[in-house]
């Protein structure tokens, strides 16, 4: 993985002591609260419901086991001993002290990370997929141009106080597991007829009050030109976003209100100027980034392992994990693990444990090369396993709660931190996760139901991303009481689509049930082999509808 | 006489301020514009009424078409962006025409809510001189400048970004 030179390592330092200073001045009241809400939140401080909350960057969800095991010490030593994981790849603390976070930050550069603005109107962490690197069906490497974009955006002096903020994805393989097309700028790594690399890039998108996916702006721009197309975009942004009202602030509203030729144009206009400046990036620079990202540890082990297939043979669990959880991998004789965190009721979904956290870094480091991912549903990935390691891993994963085997079923819930936690929650939303993973217990049913997202959100700023689940869950507060929204036929990845709400909504106690109707629907009309999106696609939300309402009445 | 910040061949300096700021175009009218620093919009009207002005300094706010003016605006001694809150950065992309686009090269001043941590930032994208807001300590704002050695982009400060300084390229 990318390794801090000279240069990084001093940046992160001097972010740090800035910060410390920053921290001072408030306490002491020459900074008013005001004055220093945008300071602290490019510096990933919230102040939350109990306690202030620290987002610690994991720039495109990849750490070290070096990284992991700090991020335990921090959760230990700051917090109450665990951390969450969220849809946006980064790690969140909850019970932080404003006057511990600079040593916070400072403890973690010793290990080459930092929050440098993963919340406030700025760049915001640039993601990726979680398979980036090993993924079987990658045409290109996105991890480089996602560190180059890291380094960019930066403390880019001109894009700091923009209108609101601004989250960059990248995908490069031919399934977008990164959700690109909700962010404000999406782009496609692909290679071009003459074999060039080339990126197809789209922007406006974005989920909340108004959610909109991206519209493509360009196809065709040779990577060379990444940064300085991503400038001429913030700028046009930067000069023309709404700031009278923040709710209409995203990229996405001005896209909307140019229409995405005219913003297109706008860009392109901007882009003239820019084109082969000194922005322009260099092969010299993208083989200097990229080698860190070569695995060169690779050992060479036949594609089949007898020992993993007697294993797989003799114990049932062990293989349904395998078939759920664990994926092909480029290098033959390896695979890539993702330990589940939604092990069902009693554990939010995203929440990691100090002591699990260790598990996981010392596995990385036993069975893999030493990496971790975070992906955006909240799981953490062991990238490179040895087909033969599989089984004392997965056997180790059992003692930790980690190895449910229920990847891409129901109950992998993606869900916020909502009213337990978040002040703008207008419900809560792990209740409603604990009690739909208690009513969907029984794993033999999950996985003859297959694929199926869902997704839950405590208000209307989607950190739960519910509109891309095939089945939505929104917090509505009516009255000063908690309600349940409901949506269907939201999707990510290259078929991304917004679901759609199905009517009225429901109590906290009525919504397990509520689920079970959808099910239910499902079970009844779907064709052999049918997944649960495409079954809506087919019959439509009638069938769904009728079926929750009929039994609400 | 008030204060500013100006950079004065590379350092920053507290010093006093030479100009006067006049916010409304009313203001400007009944003055002298020596040593004034008026708003574009009534630098604007001037030049529509072909009214002789001996202008010397305008301000733009960030709503202003400054763009048109361009030609214009080549005989002023001071150009002042200003920032209505500090959180609005749209003055960093106008400072950042100005100078490259634009090839600005007289005085750049920061005007408005113009506080201490926003300060490198607004250097780096080209203002040379900085009318802190005046509840500030100006002595104390001006420590803010070398927090940071690295900067890992181009911008108007260095258009060349690290990446073709990194390793001796
Ligand atoms: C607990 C503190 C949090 C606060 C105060 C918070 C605040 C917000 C706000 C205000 C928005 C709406 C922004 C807009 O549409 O302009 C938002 C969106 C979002 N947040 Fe959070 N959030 C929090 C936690 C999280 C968590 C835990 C996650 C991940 C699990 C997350 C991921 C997201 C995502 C993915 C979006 C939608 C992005 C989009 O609209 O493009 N946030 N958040
Ligand atoms: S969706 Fe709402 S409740 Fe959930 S974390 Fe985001 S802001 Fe908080």
């Amino acid at each position: 993985m990318y390794q801090y030179d000279e240069y990084d390592e001093v940046l992160v330092r001097e972010r740090v002591s800035e910060f410390r200073d920053q921290v001072a001045r408030r306490l002491s009241g020459d900074l008013s609260e005001e004055e220093f809400l945008p300071l602290r939140l490019q510096n990933g401080l919230y102040n939350q419901k109990h306690a202030y909350m620290l987002r610690v960057a994991i720039p495109y969800g990849v750490l070290s086991s070096a990284q992991l095991r700090m991020l335990a010490h921090i959760a230990r030593r700051y917090d109450r001993g665990y951390g969450h994981f969220t849809t946006r790849q980064n790690i969140q603390y909850n019970w932080i002290k404003l006057e511990e976070a600079p040593d916070i930050l400072q403890e973690l550069a010793t290990v080459q990370m930092h929050a440098i603005q993963t919340s406030g109107n700025c760049v915001r962490n640039i993601t990726t997929e979680q398979f980036a690197g090993v993924a079987a069906d990658e045409i290109l490497d996105p991890r480089p141009l996602a560190e180059i974009l890291r380094q960019w955006s930066t403390l880019n002096p001109e894009f700091a106080f923009l209108p609101r903020k601004f989250k960059i994805a990248l995908s490069a393989s031919k399934e977008d597991r990164a959700a690109v097309r909700m962010h404000d700028v999406g782009v496609y790594m692909h290679l071009n007829a003459a074999g060039q690399k080339v990126l197809r890039v789209f922007a406006g998108g974005g989920l909340g009050r108004t959610p909109i996916l991206s519209s493509q702006i360009r196809d065709d721009l040779p990577w060379q030109h990444l940064l300085s197309y991503v400038e001429a975009i913030l700028r046009v942004y930067n000069r023309y976003g709404r700031r009278d009202n923040k709710y209409k602030a995203r990229i996405k509203i001005l896209v909307k209100a140019l229409g995405v030729d005219a913003f297109a144009a706008e860009v392109e206009q901007e882009w003239l100027h820019l084109k082969d400046g000194p922005s322009t990036l260099t092969e010299d620079e993208y083989e200097r980034v990229a080698h860190f990202f070569r695995q060169e540890r690779y050992e060479q082990v036949d594609a089949h392992d007898p020992t993993f297939e007697r294993q797989l043979a003799d114990n049932k669990r062990f293989a349904q994990w395998v078939k759920r959880n664990v994926r092909e991998h480029k290098v033959p004789g390896y695979a890539s693990v993702t330990l589940s965190t939604k092990p069902g009721a009693g554990v939010p979904p995203g929440d990691v444990t100090a002591e699990q956290m260790e598990h996981i870094a010392a596995w990385a480091d036993e069975f893999g090369l030493g990496e971790i991912r975070i992906a955006h549903e909240q799981n953490v990935i062991l990238p490179d396993v040895r087909l033969r390691d599989l089984h004392a891993l997965w056997y180790r994963a059992v003692a930790q709660n980690l190895a449910t085997p229920n990847l891409g079923l129901l109950t992998d819930i993606i869900a916020c931190p909502g009213g337990d936690y978040c002040s703008l929650a207008n419900a809560r939303s792990l209740p409603i996760a604990e009690s739909i993973a208690r009513r969907f217990d029984d794993l033999d049913f999950l996985c003859d139901l297959g694929e199926l997202s869902l997704n839950i959100s405590g208000c209307i700023n989607a950190c739960g991303h519910h509109h891309m689940g095939n089945i939505g869950v929104l917090g509505v507060d009516k009255d000063g009481e908690e309600w349940y929204q409901v949506t269907i036929g939201g999707a990510q990845g290259n078929e991304s689509a917004l679901g759609k709400v199905i009517g009225p909504s429901f109590r906290a106690e009525e919504m397990p049930g509520v689920i079970e109707r959808l099910v239910e629907t499902y079970c009844q009309v779907r064709v052999e082999g049918e997944a649960f999106i495409d079954t809506l696609a087919r019959v439509g939300a009638e069938p769904f509808k009728a079926n929750v309402y009929h039994h609400a009445v | 006489m008030p204060k500013i910040i100006r950079i004065n061949a590379g350092v920053p300096q507290v010093m006093d301020d030479d100009w006067e700021l006049v916010r409304a175009a009313e203001l400007a009218s009944a003055c002298e514009p020596h040593r004034k620093i008026v708003p574009l919009s009534y630098f604007r009207s001037m030049l529509e009424e072909h009214r002789p002005s001996n202008i010397q300094a305008v301000w733009i706010s960030p709503d202003d078409d400054f763009e048109s003016l361009v030609p214009e605006l080549r005989s002023m001694k001071v150009i002042a962006v200003d920032f209505p809150t500090f959180r609005d950065g749209r003055g960093y992309s106008v400072a950042t025409l100005l100078r490259s686009r634009y090839q600005w090269d007289g005085e750049l001043r920061a005007i408005g809510d113009v506080l201490r941590d926003q300060l490198n930032y607004m250097r780096r994208c080209g203002f040379d001189s900085f009318a802190v807001r005046a509840d500030k300590d100006i002595d104390d704002a001006i420590k803010s400048f070398n927090h940071y050695s690295v900067k890992y982009q181009g911008a108007v400060d260095d258009p060349l970004p690290l990446f073709r300084r990194r390793g001796g390229l």
